[in-house]
């Protein structure tokens, strides 16, 4: 095992949107996979095209841990506004590679971190031969040779990652490539390295690749058989929409006519966006939209259509910060319970939702299938972490079996049938058979609508076929319990049990190691669906505190589970909930149920960092707000100064 | 005993088997006549029943969609919504005859951003505004194509500006925009039966009095009113793609306009001056009637040969619905590349 220091930090590019940072992070970020070591990297990035403040955080973790950090080891400052708060967050004893002309002062004067001043915009100007509006963009390379020499990374694999990144421009590559080696020897000849930050080759990255949700979810819709996209760009989904039509455009286009197997409409919103799905899959298509919070409340109104005249529909939700615009590209759950019961009237969607970018693959093609056979909208609820940063992941697999497009009957089926009416529940699951329009047998039409129907789907206000009509609509989504995704469970039998679900996993399987380290070892669920699987009761039954992990303030899936728990299981529920913005973090997990494990009077302060507040972890008085106290509200987060992580009963 | 010869049309169906469920609107509503006029277009055009998808939105016009052909799939979706419907529809399968029936606030009010899309991407569509300038199923509201002046049953004048669904068609690059008047199926029909042979969107704004609520002295929309200030600009004549051109006319009276299957519809000129190809010409006959109080009908715009959405999305003829899946997924090996390519 490496010693301390090796392969076990954070660093963070602290720079200025619009200045191609991407690049130079994302060629660190292969760099440190192409040489075996565990990565994740997590971008905050702003509301904005070009000059607010941006943050990319690239963990290395020799578990594979890819969770955020919440302390940063090595910082690399290029972002004079933010340079002092920035410094601030640097653990002691960690690094600060900056640009030298930024004034220190405040905790960019601290003494208990190495400082690396560099040049960069001198560098640029004076010894790369390149345009003036070029420089910009090669001092952030110039920091990729920087971070290299210093942390040790192998040359042949920053080399490979830098040509991988300007694969298409390779004029470009050889600029780039000499910007990373001006980095390199600047850092040999006027640095002394005086930080325990470095890396070491592993073999821990073998079989795996480096994928964001949104390329995942992509490659699901195309593996199912999507052919009609309909979206209104929004953050964070929009890279997934953009995805979708990048590979059907590379796998669905006849090359001899140019005849394309899928048409991508972008939408004048979100509700003609979830209409098109609507009317192509009631015409026979698999058809999906992504969105995020904004959309998903446009969606509502023929949400509800959907469910109620029983069409298929697959939306995916990359959920953001709300409420309103909120903050369009931070992270957040707060979409799961409102999205559950979207529309107005008696409704429930089934909900699937993944936890790892492969999840996400897996859950977009059976989001497809469900639509199909339950004839109803299926959402998929991804989060901005996991879908747009890069996550270490198994390549994904090719599916080995076909699909399931359900109960639609064609002209010869209805040959076969003495009788079909298109509500009426011929099998006692609720779900009834439909036929396509074009299908050419005379009995084949019917009326769709959203209006009351009977089982023959014609107009009706009777009393009686109305609640004949939604009682079997909920038989029907009750079924859906066994066929969404059931419970990940890891039960080595603690009487604490966490519950989380979507991309707070990570968090918590760090924050499980350090419990078991430190002698509290808690037991695990991980809701992969709604509606809840019987099994998630099940194993709340066996023990007794239950943690529900999310990152929103009101404890949504705590509340989906307290109003189907029976009142003794739900006692045993206690929130815990992170909500600034910013990927939870495993400390958040981990401290209030330490905090809660220890004997009263425990409530001390957190030590505030030297200089700046704290980066979103929980109150400190959470011991009273895990018994029931109302929250309090806790520190302005880290930099963002945004809200706040917190801890709620 | 001797039983008639029922008549039929090239699919050897009768006129029955166009009809739908009996209306549920009021007696004498234009909206009945206008259903009565889309059954004998769809029959005497022979569209095939289980090919037609009718769609519509909310309102009293949009349950007029279940009043005809019982035999074709129909969905009656939500208020405003139906163009985004209707794209999904033709999207997955554009074999599908598409026919919308809307009203005057599905369309000119809440669906009107639905509306204009759906014109700017040139959906092939047969979509008839049923135009009362009133809210029916509310009782009695003002609609956005209610003209400045008019007046509500209780005497409430309209201080608002009439959205003409027309000009604006026409100002989005609609390329079959027509106006007509429930009470005339001379005219109605044939410009039906364009519209279905028109491939792209074809806006048909017909003119359909409520005779509840706004059919009084004072409106615009009043049976009286339409009959007193019709002012037809062309008479059309719909000649199947087959069918031999047998009219006589004097050189020059005429328009012809051929449509993408080999169709034409015969303009016979009232204005001589208007061309229906061109679509300053159409908005100045629209402005000059705003000012005039006349109700300017017939074939106003045309532009056949503008792609419809179908064809700019580059779709297979066979429809998207019935590719299966091992037709649409990459090749193992497509695949395997792919993931390579992921580092």
């Amino acid at each position: 095992m490496p010693g301390p220091g090796v392969n076990d930090f954070c660093i963070q590019a602290a720079t200025v949107n619009g200045s191609g940072s991407q690049s130079a992070n994302l060629v660190i970020t292969r760099a440190l996979f192409h040489m075996g070591i565990p990565v994740a990297a997590k971008n905050v990035f702003p509301s904005n095209i070009e000059g607010l403040p941006t943050w990319y955080d690239i963990r290395v973790s020799p578990h594979g841990y890819q969770a955020r950090k919440r302390t940063v080891d090595v910082l690399v400052a290029m972002n004079p506004a933010t340079f002092v708060d920035d410094a601030a967050n640097v653990r002691p004893g960690g690094a600060a590679i900056h640009e030298a002309t930024m004034p220190r002062y405040g905790a960019a004067a601290r003494d208990d971190i190495s400082w690396y001043p560099v040049p960069f915009a001198r560098l640029a100007k004076e010894r790369l031969d390149a345009k003036p509006d070029l420089r910009k963009y090669l001092q952030n390379m110039i920091y990729v040779g920087v971070v290299a020499e210093l942390i040790g990374l192998d040359p042949a694999a920053v080399e490979r990652a830098l040509r991988d990144q300007f694969r298409a421009k390779p004029k470009a590559a050889e600029l780039n490539l000499e910007a990373i080696q001006l980095g390199v020897s600047y850092a040999r000849e006027n640095l002394t390295k005086t930080d325990p930050f470095r890396v070491a080759a592993m073999d821990r990255t073998r079989g795996t690749v480096l994928l964001d949700g949104n390329r995942a979810a992509a490659l699901g819709a195309i593996m199912a058989g999507c052919t009609v996209l309909a979206w209104y760009p929004i953050t964070p989904s929009t890279s997934l929409c953009e995805a979708v039509i990048e590979y059907a455009e590379r796998f669905r286009v006849d090359r001899a006519t140019g005849e394309r197997r899928f048409s991508a409409v972008q939408a004048e919103d979100e509700l003609a966006a979830i209409g098109i799905v609507l009317g192509a899959a009631w015409a026979g298509a698999r058809a999906m939209t992504a969105t995020s919070g904004p959309g998903i409340s446009l969606m509502g109104e023929l949400t509800g259509l959907g469910y109620y005249a029983e069409i298929p529909a697959v939306v995916f939700d990359v959920q953001r910060v709300g409420p309103s615009t909120g903050l369009p590209t931070r992270t957040m759950q707060g979409d799961v319970g409102y999205v559950h019961t979207l529309s107005h009237g008696d409704t429930r969607h089934p909900v699937l939702l993944p936890g790892t970018v492969t999840e996400l693959y897996e859950d977009a093609q059976l989001a497809f299938d469900l639509a199909d056979r339950l004839q109803t909208p299926v959402f998929v609820l991804s989060d901005l972490d996991l879908g747009m940063n890069q996550w270490m992941t198994p390549p994904l697999a090719y599916p080995e079996r076909g699909v399931d497009r359900g109960k639609v009957l064609d002209a010869a089926d209805l040959d076969r049938l003495s009788r079909w009416r298109r509500y009426e529940d011929v099998d006692g699951d609720g779900i009834a058979y439909r036929t396509l329009p074009g299908n050419p047998n005379p009995r084949a039409g019917y009326f769709t609508r959203g209006s009351g129907h009977d089982q023959d789907a014609l107009y009706t206000e009777s009393p009686d076929a109305y609640r004949a009509n939604m009682d079997r609509l909920r038989r029907k989504l009750d079924g859906a319990r066994h066929l969404v995704p059931g419970p990940l469970v890891d039960e080595p039998g603690s009487s604490t049990l966490i519950v989380a679900y979507g991309s707070t996993h990570h968090a918590v399987v760090e924050a499980r190691d350090r419990l078991a380290e430190m002698g509290t070892p808690a037991d695990y669920l991980r809701v992969r669906g709604l509606p809840l699987h019987p099994m998630v009761a099940e194993v709340i039954a066996r023990h007794r505190r239950v943690y529900v992990v999310e990152q929103n303030r009101d404890g949504q899936m705590e509340a989906l589970l307290r109003a189907e728990l029976p009142g003794e299981l739900a006692d045993r529920l206690q929130g815990l909930r992170h909500f600034n913005g910013v990927p939870i973090d495993a400390e958040s997990v981990l401290e209030p149920i330490l905090a809660a494990a220890r004997p009263r009077p425990a409530v001390t302060a957190r030590p505030r960092q030297r200089g700046r507040p704290g980066d979103g972890g929980p109150s400190r008085d959470d011991e009273g707000a895990l018994t029931g106290k109302p929250a309090l509200p806790v520190r302005p987060a880290g930099k963002l100064t945004v809200g706040s992580g917190g801890v709620l009963p | 005993m001797t039983l008639a010869l029922e008549k039929l049309n090239r699919l050897g169906l009768s006129r029955d088997d166009y009809r739908g469920a009996h209306t549920t609107l009021c007696a004498g509503c234009g909206h009945n006549s206008i259903t009565n006029h889309i059954v004998k277009a769809l029959y005497d055009s022979g569209i095939e029943p289980h090919l037609l998808a009718k769609m519509s939105g909310i309102g009293c016009s949009s349950k007029a969609a279940a009043y005809f052909v019982e035999r074709a799939h129909g969905f009656n979706g939500a208020h405003g919504r139906m163009p985004s419907v209707a794209t999904g529809a033709k999207l997955a399968n554009r074999n599908l005859v598409v026919f919308g029936v809307s009203g005057d606030g599905d369309t000119a009010s809440i669906g009107l951003g639905q509306y204009c899309h759906m014109i700017r991407r040139n959906l092939d569509i047969t979509y008839v505004v049923e135009d009362n300038g009133v809210y029916g199923l509310t009782k009695g509201q003002l609609s956005a194509t209610a003209d400045l002046g008019s007046t509500l049953k209780k005497g409430r004048v309209n201080r608002y500006i009439q959205i003409d669904v027309c000009s604006l068609a026409i100002d989005l690059g609609a390329t079959f925009v027509a106006r007509s008047f429930s009470g005339d199926g001379k005219q109605l029909v044939p410009l039906l039966q364009a519209a279905l042979a028109h491939r792209g969107t074809a806006v048909l704004d017909v003119i359909s009095p409520c005779v509840t609520f706004n059919d009084h002295e004072g409106s615009t929309r009043s049976y009286a009113y339409v009959k007193d200030h019709d002012a037809p600009v062309n008479t059309p004549d719909y000649i199947a793609p087959q069918e031999e051109i047998a009219v006589d006319y004097e050189p020059g009276t005429v328009q012809d306009v051929e449509l993408h299957d080999g169709s034409h519809i015969l303009l016979r000129k009232v204005d001589t001056s208007h061309d229906v190809r061109d679509p300053i010409a159409a908005m100045r006959l629209l402005y000059e009637a705003r000012r005039t109080g006349e109700i300017v009908t017939g074939l106003l715009y045309a532009n056949p040969e503008a792609d419809d959405l179908c064809t700019r999305e580059a779709l297979p003829a066979r429809p998207l619905a019935e590719f299966g899946v091992e037709e649409l997924r990459p090749t193992r090996e497509q695949w395997d590349d792919l993931m390579a390519q992921l580092v």
